[in-house]
């Protein structure tokens, strides 16, 4: 089956209709974030201060891409381990947060968050970073710039490839997949 | 004694990290081809062709094929009558990798400090290097360039001897099957089993430096990597832990003779990103 096309930011029933298992090719503003991003974004909240960026309807890609070449956007640009956040990634859920890209597990606290904020979890493929580059057009530091790498950019995108793994009834694809291919 | 200037080690070793990273191995992108002519799931089949094309862009516009360059690992075979002349062997590759990883626009991944995560001022450096002494003035460098997603699924066991062989291919797939789609699978599997607590772990990584479809060279341990590889492609984890049939690419194992009271097992996990190299100075 062809992937679908979406974009991003989307329409709050584009995302309800989204079924784990699914492929997409998403199109639109994505913002990247990866550990220590997260951790200074969550010592924000705990300080009751502003969010670098608002982070009401939008996705966040965990990258932490490599330094562009020269005439580049951008380096190679794959998902990094998703799990890595699943500690700070409730609280942005709850102020808004509408879906992340990345790779691997969720843990439980995350899954539920999903289905109560009603968001979704994307994965990307990961170690495809010079394909996904070709996707991206557009890179923009907005936080955090001492951090290189693991700063905060926003990203324009056409047609990212992903596949839906957590949709917002729960539903999860690697516990899915997994037993459609086991024996 | 032989001598091999300290600034020739330098760039060679400046341009090996750039050839892993650019340039993946032959032997996996056959494995990839094999896989996708077995894989039985839609989506698995598109990311091994994904992989394909992301090894080719990576070729062609010599680009990382993963950001994430690794750190990187060498393992040197040195000849006793074989020096470095102008420093020490650690220092040329060292600054062999920085100078590597800077102009190549590899990514830097090595804090200094665990803890405190501050990032090392020397860039994507220090490496990790081992050394293993040899005779005759040979040297060859080995070198991985190995991602941190793969790395943080691996495992080490100091098992008990009544556990077993079976004791111990229960926790080799149970490691797999923990790691599922973190480790970036399909994977290559490396085994260290028997040495003492460093030195499985070392038995582990030092067989992924085998390329792929090498075999042990005992008969039963040759055997014992695919039974391995044919139940790991049973736990339907498949390409990206997304479902299918092609979990590991490759299994290796490693052996060595232990203590009494000993059963040391080490799993190192590589991902599909399996970049190697090696050059004879
Ligand atoms: S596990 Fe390997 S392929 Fe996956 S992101 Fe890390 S280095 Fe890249």
């Amino acid at each position: 089956m062809e992937p679908k096309k979406l974009t991003i930011p989307m329409e709050h029933q584009a995302l309800t209709l989204l079924r784990a298992g699914e492929r997409v090719l998403l199109s639109g503003t994505i913002y990247t974030a990866r550990d220590a991003a997260h951790k200074r974004m969550s010592e924000s909240i705990e300080k009751g201060e502003a969010l670098p960026f608002s982070i009401n309807h939008q996705f966040i890609y965990y990258v932490g891409p490599t330094p562009p070449g020269p005439g580049r956007i951008i380096g190679s640009a794959g998902p990094t381990t998703s799990g890595r956040m699943d500690k700070y990634t409730p609280s942005l859920l709850e102020r808004g947060l509408k879906g992340m890209i990345g790779k691997g597990y969720r843990n439980q606290e995350v899954k539920d968050s999903i289905v109560k904020n009603q968001a979704v979890y994307l994965a990307a493929i990961g170690g495809t970073g010079a394909l996904i580059s070709r996707t991206i057009q557009s890179m923009e530091v907005i936080a955090y710039e001492d951090l290189g790498p693991e700063a905060i950019y926003k990203l324009t995108v056409k047609d990212f490839p992903a596949t839906v793994i957590i949709d917002s009834t729960g539903e999860d694809w690697y516990e899915i997949g997994k037993t459609i291919f086991n024996g | 004694m032989r001598a091999i200037p300290y600034q020739f080690v330098v760039n060679e070793v400046a341009k090996m990290c750039q050839e892993a990273n650019f340039e993946l191995g032959n032997d996996v992108i056959d494995a990839f081809q094999d896989a996708l002519k077995n894989e039985t799931s839609p989506i698995g089949q598109n990311i091994l062709q994904d992989l394909i094309e992301n090894a080719n862009i990576a070729s062609s516009e010599r680009i990382p094929m993963c950001q994430d360059t690794g750190g990187s690992v060498f393992i040197v075979e040195l000849g006793q009558e074989c020096h470095i002349e102008g420093g020490s062997i650690y220092d040329a590759i060292n600054e062999g990798v920085i100078k590597g990883y800077e102009e190549g626009y590899l990514r830097h991944s090595i804090v200094d400090n665990p803890l405190t995560r501050t990032k090392s001022k020397t860039y994507n450096s220090p490496a990790i290097i081992h050394i293993e002494m040899r005779p005759g003035s040979e040297c060859t460098i080995h070198m991985s360039a190995k991602g941190g997603g793969s790395e943080n699924m691996s495992a080490l066991k100091m098992m008990k001897p009544s556990d077993g062989i079976e004791g111990v291919k229960a926790f080799i797939l149970d490691t797999v099957k923990n790691a599922g789609p973190n480790a970036c699978p399909p994977l290559v599997v490396g085994i260290g089993i028997g040495g003492n607590f460093e030195r499985c772990a070392y038995l582990a990584k030092k067989s992924l430096f085998r390329p792929i479809g090498h075999r042990s060279q005992h008969q039963e341990l040759a055997e014992l990597e695919l039974e391995l590889m044919a139940k790991m492609n049973l736990l339907g984890i498949g390409p990206q832990g997304m479902g299918g049939s092609t979990t590991a690419l490759d299994v290796k194992i490693e052996i060595e003779p232990c203590h009494i009271a000993a059963l040391p097992v080490a799993i190192n996990l590589n991902c599909h990103a399996s970049r190697h190299k090696e050059i004879n100075l």
